[in-house]
């Protein structure tokens, strides 16, 4: 299932013109970060994909489908999309209900459903939480029951918009794993993201957008190098990226292991 | 002088058993720049709430203890003169929108409207804001037209624009970019530099340690650590108990155990740690190849 954006320009009713002209492939399997300044196109870009925005002009394939040809409802069968806050797409009265819904909206049936949703659960931790009302949990909590709800309904592509805003250490730690575990499972995802040091950590490409245009696009590596180019999107490299850099390393570092191996040398 | 003074204040919430602050005692002195941590649900949210009058006037619940911000004690005052003395910006901008207006121009006069100020007044005082924060351009688009991290410089401008003697932030960038995020902090600096008092809820603890003149830890509604940020910052009970801590720090940690990092105090800055780990001849890293640890794993 390939994602195939091209030439894609989008602008808003009001007359801002937030995408100019993006051309990305993205293969099955991949693990995307997504980065750049407020307002460079970020959140737009990424609802191309499950059609809740449809291109200004230009083209998004998802496998097969164009999103102009496809409804939102049926692209939901192969792009999940987690909300940047949960708040905007909890309704159930419990979270077992809540995961369940989507799953059973696309048709699958019963025993399907349960075991996706015993899946999904189980990734986000929430599998003794089945009975409580999303809002009777903590926000942190109910960010993963917005990740799960959308993880239930095994869809080939998982974007996550902002994940980590807001969250502790911990949880940080616990959507880490969940990515890791899609990654396991052959998904696609794709996360937007102002932490770049969950970035580094978690992400094998990074695309850098600003103004609404591909700014870089590349191996973390390579584009987490590039200081003077980050910095025109306000975005700066990994806290260890710059340590390295300052130090003299010639290899760019983004993560301890790589940081402590480079130092030992 | 302390503007802002909690005493053994203790809160529930309507409807639950265990406090969300416990025995809190806490002095905040006038322009004074302090930074709150703690892992979600230490009670972080519901200290801004106390500090800004919204526990107990809005969440009602259970308070004992005083809580005084300029002299004037919470308990006997009503929330509409309150919030004269203290702004508080929501960790969510959605939530501080008024909804009302039409305009990001018109939403940071909605405050000063409400308190009946002049109308030239109130046209230099927004104008001066926005340039403050740094979104003169997008004062005619509307509020809800705007992305996450922009709302929230709307959100700060709104409450900066009424001149509290307290600035209360409940994370006031988690939507940011890292380098509006470093502006952002500047301002809130510039101001506590000009006698404004702030008290600011953050995780992004390498900002904290650049920018904050104290830091309260805080963990299950108690405060488990106060004093200067690099102090705290690189506490070892912070690690223990899953605080968010800088990358600088963990892997100073790694590196101390490893015999690379000599110094006896932790980094939690960038300059921190080039300090620490830069090799002390200029001309290279002879002192970390004669080192006994880099040569044996190497």
């Amino acid at each position: 299932m390939r994602i195939e954006i091209s030439n894609l320009y989008f602008t808003y009713p009001t007359g801002v013109e937030a995408l100019r002209g993006i051309s990305l492939t993205i293969e099955l399997g991949e693990q995307v970060a997504i980065v750049g300044q407020n307002g460079s196109g970020k959140t737009t870009l990424v609802k191309h994909l499950n059609g809740l925005l449809r291109p200004t002009s230009g083209e998004v394939r998802i496998g097969e489908w164009d999103t102009q040809e496809h409804s939102v409802a049926k692209l939901a069968r192969r792009v999940g999309y987690v909300f940047q806050n949960p708040d905007e797409q909890l309704f159930s009265k419990n979270v077992g209900m809540e995961v369940a819904f989507g799953p059973k909206n696309l048709g699958y049936n019963s025993e399907q459903v349960q075991g996706q949703v015993k899946d999904a659960l189980a990734m986000t931790e929430l599998s003794d939480k089945t009975e409580t009302n999303p809002y009777d949990l903590s926000p942190t909590w109910r960010k993963m029951v917005a990740l799960a709800s959308i993880i239930s309904m095994d869809t080939d592509i998982v974007i996550f918009d902002e994940p980590t805003t807001g969250q502790d250490a911990v949880n940080v730690a616990r959507i880490a794993n969940v990515i890791k575990a899609l990654r396991e499972r052959g998904k696609t995802v794709i996360t937007i993201t102002h932490d770049i040091d969950f970035c580094a950590e978690n992400f094998e490409r990074v695309i850098a957008l600003s103004q609404g245009k591909v700014l870089l696009d590349g191996k973390a590596n390579e584009v987490l190098g590039q200081e003077e180019i980050l910095a025109t999107t306000y975005v700066d490299p990994p806290q260890l990226t710059r340590l390295g850099k300052r130090l003299g390393f010639k290899e760019t570092v983004r993560n301890p292991e790589e940081f402590l191996a480079a130092l030992k040398k | 002088m302390a503007i802002v003074n909690l005493q053994n204040v203790t809160y529930k919430y309507p409807l639950t058993d265990s406090p969300a602050l416990q025995n809190i005692n806490l002095q905040v002195n006038e322009g004074e720049f302090v930074a709150v941590i703690g892992p979600n649900g230490a009670g972080k949210s519901t200290l801004c709430y106390t500090i800004a009058g919204f526990v107990p006037h809005f969440f009602k619940g259970a308070i004992t203890g005083t809580v005084e911000v300029a002299g004037n004690e919470s308990s006997k005052s009503s929330l509409h003169e309150w919030v004269l003395n203290v702004g508080l910006a929501f960790q969510n901008p959605f939530n501080q929108i008024s909804g009302a207006k039409y305009t990001v121009y018109e939403e940071i006069a909605f405050g000063l409207e409400n308190i009946g100020v002049p109308r030239d007044e109130m046209i230099t005082r927004v104008e001066d804001a926005l340039k403050l924060t740094g979104i003169s351009d997008l004062a005619d688009r509307s509020p809800y037209s705007l992305s996450g991290g922009q709302q929230q410089r709307v959100a700060l401008t709104s409450i900066l624009v009424m001149q509290p003697k307290v600035l209360v932030l409940d994370e006031p960038t988690s939507q940011m970019d890292p380098i509006g995020t470093r502006e952002v902090f500047g301002v809130i600096r510039t101001m506590a530099e000009k006698g404004m008092t702030v008290i600011l809820v953050e995780h992004k603890v390498e900002w904290i340690a650049q920018f904050a003149d104290r830091v309260i830890a805080l963990h299950e509604g108690q405060i488990l650590l106060e004093g200067k940020p690099q102090e705290v910052l690189t506490s070892d009970l912070l690690r223990e108990k899953d605080f968010g801590i800088s990358r600088y720090t963990s892997t100073a940690r790694k590196a101390q155990e490893m015999g690379l990092w000599k110094k006896d105090i932790l980094p939690v800055t960038l300059d921190e740690a080039v300090e620490g780990f830069a090799p002390t001849t200029s001309t290279g890293s002879v002192h970390r190849l004669l080192s006994p640890e880099g040569r044996g794993k190497k």
